[in-house]
């Protein structure tokens, strides 16, 4: 489903983020990114959704190489996805409602349909009573769970989350994880950064962690995050090696 | 459609949220394309004006006082021959001064008069009509003889007319620096509009909104501004015609003629508000344009 090969990815300036970064996620599967903050988390989920372009290797998204893909083409690669920003994106000039309501005009989704679909993913986290009220009055971890409804309300095949549980307490962590447990339960591709490695104590999920824009060995639970790719050539040349700096 | 809808109704909520700002924008608009517009208005009325006096232009040939029945027949047939006029008319000088005693009014002064000072007269009706052409001719028919003066009726019309056609170019470049101007008002009004608007469309383009979707909203914003400038424009036209007619009004009763100016005619008024409409929805474009390459993702 997600698929990096020998992904390096370099800002003007110098600074690399990314040096020969390569995994596999496969459909339905739920992975946790974690690594502390510049480690390069929010670099790789902009390159799958195409917000950053890689210099080198490939990004593979849905059998796409969304690395090369036309300006044309990323609203269309970006509906399939559903992206929960670190800094949330609300629209304060609008209820939560419409801010759900945003990705399915943006679909040109049938009106009538459209509006049970917001409440179905209001009702999912838990804000259905709160659906008049103005972002702004909600707290942070309404304003998380209304990023998520944003995020699902499309029923997008992949959810990409940064840092979704970044400046919550605890008990709300744990909210938001369920919401997330149950996406992955009707097969949902699941991607979610986190610096807060407390919530993964509890779940036994694959995860890939990042020091230093490198991929760390992973350590036990799974092992095909290193797994050798096999993508028929379509990276021709990527002679950057984990050595340059 | 419904998303359409819902998203002109957003445009004109926000345009009725900043009324005093789009007000005062859409009064600049009107103004400036009421300036060429009402020249051009004026334009048609001095058209219309010239073709009614003038009709089909005529050469008068006065004959000389000594001039024979004879030699009138013998300038008739010449005329009749010459390959460059259609028709002559024969207006001997008993009939001039008749007509002269019913128009003017003279008739007291005239009856006073010892003998006829009106010479026999041709009326003349040339073929083509080139202004060149109908000098060249002119002088031809000045130079037979007998003749004693040869008059282009329609001389200053056609003065009248080069005249227009200057004027025409002044309203065509007075167009095309404020239609720039109006550009140029949308596009800075659109360009605040994407300031206000930036989280909006940052979040809309990051969830998969096509540049058409973005754009639109704003190109709505930009045509119903240009309309409603167009509107204001035709509101200053016809409201200044109006009061020009007024006092038109007095000053023709005075010269006993029947004389007004014609507002905008239905198809003119069409076009001038399609054209600010084209022109608002144009500046939005080029606003929106410029926003959306400069903030592409690398």
């Amino acid at each position: 489903m997600i698929r990096f090969n020998q992904v390096n990815k370099r800002y003007p300036g110098g600074y690399q983020a990314l040096k020969n970064v390569s995994f596999n996620i496969a459909e339905g599967e739920m992975v946790f990114l974690t690594g502390h903050s510049g480690a390069g988390k929010s670099t790789l989920l902009k390159l799958i959704a195409a917000i950053e372009r890689p210099n080198l290797g490939s990004v593979i998204v849905n059998n796409q190489n969304v690395g090369v893909l036309k300006e044309r083409a990323l609203p269309y690669l970006r509906r399939n996805l559903g992206i929960i920003f670190q800094d949330h994106k609300l629209l304060f000039d609008r209820n939560v409602f419409d801010n759900v309501m945003l990705p399915l005009q943006i679909c040109g989704f049938d009106y009538r349909e459209s509006h049970k679909r917001v409440r179905a993913a209001l009702d999912k986290v838990g804000l259905l009573k709160r659906e008049k009220s103005n972002p702004i009055a909600l707290s942070g971890g309404e304003q998380q769970r209304l990023c998520i409804a944003r995020a699902i309300v499309n029923r997008p095949t992949i959810l990409l989350a940064d840092e979704p549980t970044g400046n919550l307490d605890a008990e709300y962590a744990r909210e938001i994880m369920t919401i997330f447990e149950s996406f992955h339960q009707v097969g949902v591709t699941l991607l979610i950064s986190t610096h807060d490695e407390s919530i993964l104590q509890d779940t036994d999920v694959r995860v890939l962690a990042l020091r230093q824009g490198e991929l760390q060995p992973a350590d036990g639970t799974t092992s095909h995050s290193s797994r050798p790719s096999n993508n028929k050539g379509q990276v021709a040349g990527y002679s950057t090696g984990s050595g340059q700096a | 459609m419904r998303h359409a809808l819902a998203q002109i109704a957003g445009v004109l909520r926000r345009m009725f949220e900043s009324r005093l700002a789009g007000s005062l924008n859409i009064l600049v608009i009107g103004i400036a394309l009421s300036l060429p517009a009402g020249m051009y208005v004026m334009l048609q009325n001095a058209q219309g004006l010239v073709s009614q006096l003038s009709g089909t232009p005529q050469i008068s040939l006065f004959l000389s006082m000594d001039a024979k029945e004879d030699d009138v027949d013998k300038l008739r047939k010449k005329l009749e021959q010459h390959p460059a006029i259609t028709r002559t008319e024969f207006v001997t000088r008993d009939k001039a001064l008749e007509h002269l005693k019913e128009s003017t009014g003279l008739s007291d002064v005239i009856g006073g008069l010892k003998q006829n000072p009106l010479p026999d007269a041709f009326i003349v009706y040339p073929k083509g009509g080139e202004a060149q052409a109908l000098d060249e001719l002119r002088n031809e028919l000045a130079k037979m003889p007998k003749v004693e003066l040869a008059q282009l009726d329609s001389a200053w019309a056609y003065k009248l007319e080069a005249l227009l056609k200057f004027g025409r170019m002044m309203v065509l470049i007075l167009a095309s620096l404020l239609s720039l101007a109006l550009i140029a008002i949308t596009f800075n009004t659109i360009r605040l509009q994407i300031l206000t608007q930036r989280d909006e469309i940052e979040v809309s383009r990051l969830i998969g909104a096509t540049n058409g979707f973005i754009r639109r909203p704003f190109l709505y914003f930009g045509a119903i501004q240009g309309l409603l400038g167009g509107i204001m424009a035709w509101l200053i036209i016809s409201l200044s015609m109006l009061l020009l007619n007024w006092q038109l009004d007095a000053l023709s009763r005075l010269y006993t003629s029947q004389f007004s100016l014609h507002l905008l005619s239905p198809g003119d008024s069409l076009t001038l508000l399609l054209f600010s409409m084209y022109l608002g929805w144009l500046g939005a474009w080029l606003s929106v344009a410029r926003h959306l390459s400069q903030n592409e993702p690398r």
